[in-house]
């Protein structure tokens, strides 16, 4: 890991929205844009955790290349030319937010996470004041069993960042998903309730890393859910560290 | 009929909402001293005409439509109206109202009219009726304003702040779109 870089083969400069970047190789656009102080907008993405590339809200356009690719899984290539905005990404970008609205029930004046919440706040970046599609309003259950803890279903944008974080960071594996498509739901351990799980060590930093009012403490009331995230890139470089 | 007026003309209408959409717009304080000058506020909860106006250049719409009545008023709204704009939540998305969606009208009924009924204590009161005379049938959804009718302008909050209300009808009246995600947004 700490062996001497050639910096010259090592090395790949690209073009990001008409701007020069260098980059180590393996690094990936999405990386390289937000070291260079591009903004690509990501709600699954989390530094620190395995790539997911399942929001799609990191979509770009490369030079040369008829389909969109997502910035945080596509690793940088020598002389690649890449554009972060454009009118046709900004639209898929409005539909996927608006789409995530219609899907679940998100209430926001009701929610324990307003005003502290990455998909509103992301509706606010992409200047959504309203959501096009029907919504679906299904009907999905609040899981209370945990002692401290709280899963609404009906806040969940399913972006598996809990997933992740328990697998990896915590090394749970407690949270996982079941289903396909809408019917797709976070389970703790074999579908049971997250109170009776015997593999959730209490940790919490499923909560602290979803964006949403999804996972939450209980006990919290409207606006009062804050999440901390600051945790995450410390535990990863001390992992990072041992030898 | 409404006098011939050079001034602009509004109304805000209330469906299903909790009113607290017309408390902000109450809550812009002296600038209503203002806006006096600027419009006619034709026909609103706050003031006596009853009737929807035959034509109206604004009209701000509260609250989502839950029932027939709503979904009635709306179409005269539209019909009526040169510009909509959904003010609020409620008419933005569908918001609180929305949330009996997950449920049959049926249950509703039984958890409004009987579950949490006080308890009955004569034989009359144990013959359980729903209301049906004088109220609007409800529909099966409540939904959004815009899926209902062709809604031009929508400001997003719960409620949308006064400084978010006065900042959407001075740039109307300035002839200029408003860009209402930079004062207001979805719960705000």
């Amino acid at each position: 890991m700490n062996t001497p870089v050639d910096i010259a083969t090592e090395s790949i400069t690209l073009r990001i929205d008409d701007k020069d970047v260098s980059c180590r190789k393996g690094e990936t656009v999405l990386q390289v844009a937000r070291e260079n102080g591009i903004d690509i907008p990501t709600l699954c993405y989390m530094e620190g955790l395995t790539v997911w590339g399942g929001c799609r809200l990191c979509m770009v356009e490369i030079a040369g290349s008829p389909k969109l690719q997502a910035a945080c899984a596509t690793v940088c290539t020598e002389g690649m030319i890449i554009s972060t905005q454009s009118p046709r990404l900004e639209n898929y970008r409005r539909m996927i937010v608006e789409l995530l609205f219609a899907e679940r029930n998100h209430v926001c004046s009701v929610c324990v996470s307003n005003g502290h919440c990455e998909l509103q706040t992301m509706a606010v970046k992409l200047g959504i004041d309203h959501v096009r599609f029907a919504y679906r309003f299904p009907h999905l259950e609040v899981d209370n069993s945990h002692d401290r803890m709280r899963m609404d279903h009906n806040r969940c944008i399913l972006c598996t960042r809990c997933v992740r974080v328990c697998a990896e960071i915590e090394g749970a594996h407690t949270k996982d998903i079941k289903g396909r498509g809408v019917l797709a739901a976070i389970i703790h351990d074999l579908d049971q309730n997250w109170g009776e799980s015997s593999t959730c060590t209490s940790c919490g930093k499923c909560v602290n890393i979803c964006p949403t009012g999804a996972l939450t403490h209980r006990g919290t009331a409207v606006g009062e859910m804050t999440k901390k995230t600051t945790f995450l890139p410390y535990l990863t470089l001390m992992r990072e560290a041992q030898p | 009929m409404t006098t011939p007026t050079a001034k602009p003309t509004v109304a805000t209408v209330w469906l299903d909402g909790c009113s607290g959409c017309h408390m902000s717009f109450l809550d812009l304080d002296e600038r209503l001293i203002t806006l006096a000058g600027l419009v006619d506020v034709l026909h609103s909860p706050v003031v006596d005409q009853k009737q929807f106006p035959q034509q109206v250049d604004l009209t701000l719409v509260e609250g989502a439509v839950s029932s027939e009545e709503d979904l009635h008023k709306a179409l005269i709204i539209r019909a009526r109206s040169k510009l909509v704009v959904a003010l609020g939540d409620c008419a933005v998305t569908g918001n609180v109202p929305a949330m009996r969606n997950y449920f049959d009208r049926s249950d509703l009924f039984a958890r409004a009219y009987v579950e949490n009924a006080q308890e009955p204590t004569t034989p009359e009161e144990r013959r359980v009726v729903l209301p049906v005379l004088g109220v609007p049938p409800l529909r099966p959804h409540a939904t959004a304003l815009h899926e209902v009718i062709k809604v031009d302008m929508f400001l997003p909050g719960c409620p949308p702040p006064a400084d978010a209300i006065w900042y959407l009808l001075t740039e109307i009246l300035a002839g200029r779109t408003p860009a209402t995600t930079t004062v207001s947004r979805f719960g705000k």
